[in-house]
């Protein structure tokens, strides 16, 4: 059979491939190339070894962004999956309106980054006008205000894959802790919560991955501001771009150094909660 | 635990949970409520209720219309999403099938660039596609599907694939004895059978590519083409002073198609969240 499969491979598989060396193949072997050259545009490339990396760590905003950046990480995936969970486990005791609830609280994934940026804009401005201030009016400002705003968008995501892993937990494993004297509190931290790790190490995956390369709720809530220091990574290597005339080199420096901590952590993050789950 | 206290306590939550819904809400219906009202008011006391002074009636929705224009921007946004997520589901689908069933070198390095493809950051990529896509001319509304089936590929293939994976191998080559040819079988036989997939992937890259900014941003031909997200960034991101009530009537104007749709597809959508995690 894959023999005669094989004869299609015109119309099954050559336009997804050629579209994906189009838009991602290609612009990411040159990305990883132009890194190390001096440019502003693609044609006038001149290479020039690891000028751009060593410009990368004497630019005080990349490492203010980069730790700013990992304390938002950690701050969000903690505060989005703790109140997922929490909310997921409250909504499958078969309490009255649970449909409506998850409904309500799934909702805000749909809208995009942009706008709920503005939505959120508008709260944080119109509530710290009390103090007359606004959001940009200090660095944790926007901080907690994008905390809030990641929170609201993404716990109802969240959620729903939580709630799906706590209604496969069998029931009688439960009814089993309960009958040998296990109390509510033990049974779930040693029943249900090994039961459902493989949902937590999705939803820390997803939340991490999330955090990490946050953009557009970023742009739209702060742009950066006081004076680029409210930037997560992202939008630090995308103000090195765009912004300063000359450093398009120093910029895809910073996307590559960028893309390898996404791939690091990715992996250290699969890894340590992979190590947790149970088989079952 | 008796009955009553437990069911006391979930009369409790029900009432909590009401509440937490409403507060859940409120951002949506402070954006409505303020787009009804004169621009000073809206970042003066954007908390306040309609008043005979601040009340503004529909002007900020036929400013944002006819001035804005911002149809013709919906417009542009509904094309872009709806071809490239044909053409994803297409290819995608029919290269994963490719993949699954023609087990060699290049199948295989295939599916391992596309999981690849899943955690590389767009920053590291944005230049030269966008870069890319300018000199190939795909900065149209039309031809810009072409880059998100290169872009959304990896996850798609990666979906597809899994669920490929599950399909015994018997039914299509009874098929093939049948006398179909590959294009007859995958049409006829797997097509049908994956529907369930194709809902999924379908509600996955119609979220991200209906929301995205920075893509479309750096792609398209801004002059003649924007969407929805790329409209309301300029707005509010642009020189001197901002339209407010413009601003609120667009936000209002894209966030009720896809409250719409959220409502309509509500269940593909939850079970497309679910499956998509799964996979992942």
């Amino acid at each position: 059979m894959a023999h005669s499969i094989r004869k299609y491979f015109p119309i099954f598989a050559l336009p997804t491939m050629a579209a994906f060396c189009i838009g991602f193949l290609w612009p990411f072997l040159q990305g990883v190339y132009l890194s190390f050259c001096e440019f502003t545009t693609v044609t006038d490339a001149i290479f020039v070894g690891f000028k751009n990396y060593i410009k990368v760590w004497g630019d005080a905003t990349f490492l203010h962004a980069f730790w700013y950046t990992a304390l938002f990480t950690v701050v969000s995936v903690l505060a989005i999956n703790i109140l997922a969970f929490l909310v997921a486990l409250l909504l499958t005791r078969g309490i009255r309106g649970t449909n409506l609830f998850r409904t309500v609280f799934f909702m805000p994934n749909l809208i995009g980054g942009i706008v709920l940026g503005y939505i959120w804009q508008l709260i944080f401005n119109g509530v710290l006008l009390h103090w007359g201030r606004t959001l940009t009016y200090s660095t944790w400002y926007g901080f907690w205000g994008l905390a809030i705003l990641m929170c609201w968008q993404q716990v109802g995501y969240m959620m729903i894959i939580y709630i799906a892993g706590l209604q496969g937990v069998p029931e009688e494993l439960k009814e089993a802790a309960r009958m040998d004297g296990a109390t509510s509190r033990q049974t779930l931290f040693k029943v249900t919560i090994p039961m459902v790790m493989p949902s937590i190490t999705i939803c820390t995956f997803l939340s991490v991955t999330n955090s990490f390369k946050l953009f557009d709720q970023n742009l739209s809530l702060t742009a950066g501001a006081p004076s680029n220091m409210s930037e997560l990574l992202a939008l630090n290597i995308y103000n090195t771009f765009y912004g300063r005339v000359g450093w398009q080199g120093v910029g895809q420096a910073k996307a590559v150094i960028f893309f390898l901590l996404v791939v690091v952590i990715a992996l250290l993050q699969l890894r340590f909660t992979r190590s947790k789950e149970v088989q079952q | 635990m008796n009955g009553t206290h437990e069911r006391k306590i979930n009369r409790v939550l029900t009432v909590v949970f009401s509440l937490l819904c409403l507060a859940y809400v409120a951002p949506i219906f402070l954006v409505f409520l303020n787009s009804l009202k004169k621009n000073i008011f809206i970042s003066r006391e954007p908390f306040r209720w309609l008043t005979e002074l601040n009340f503004n009636g529909l002007d900020n929705y036929i400013y944002a219309t006819q001035k804005i224009k911002f149809f013709s921007s919906i417009g542009n946004s509904v094309i872009i999403t709806v071809l490239s997520v044909i053409l994803i589901l297409v290819c995608c689908s029919m290269c994963a099938w490719y993949i699954s069933r023609v087990r060699d070198r290049l199948s295989n390095v295939m599916y391992y660039l596309c999981i690849f493809s899943m955690v590389v950051p767009f920053q590291m990529v944005m230049f030269s596609l966008s870069k890319t896509a300018d000199s190939l001319k795909l900065n149209t509304p039309w031809l810009i599907p072409v880059i998100y089936l290169g872009f959304g590929a990896g996850l798609a293939v990666f979906m597809f694939c899994g669920f490929v994976k599950s399909i015994p191998l018997e039914i299509e080559e009874a098929a093939m004895i049948d006398g179909c040819n590959p294009l007859q079988t995958f049409f006829h036989v797997v097509l049908p059978i994956m529907k369930p997939t194709y809902i999924s992937v379908a509600i996955l890259e119609t979220m991200w590519i209906w929301n995205d900014y920075l893509l479309p941003y750096l792609v398209l031909d801004l002059k003649r083409y924007k969407t929805i997200p790329i409209v309301i960034q300029y707005l509010r991101g642009g020189y001197g002073k901002t339209d407010m009530g413009g601003i609120m009537a667009c936000m209002v104007l894209a966030i009720i198609p896809i409250i719409l749709f959220y409502l309509i597809c509500q269940k593909h959508i939850i079970k497309g969240v679910i499956a998509g995690a799964v996979k992942g």
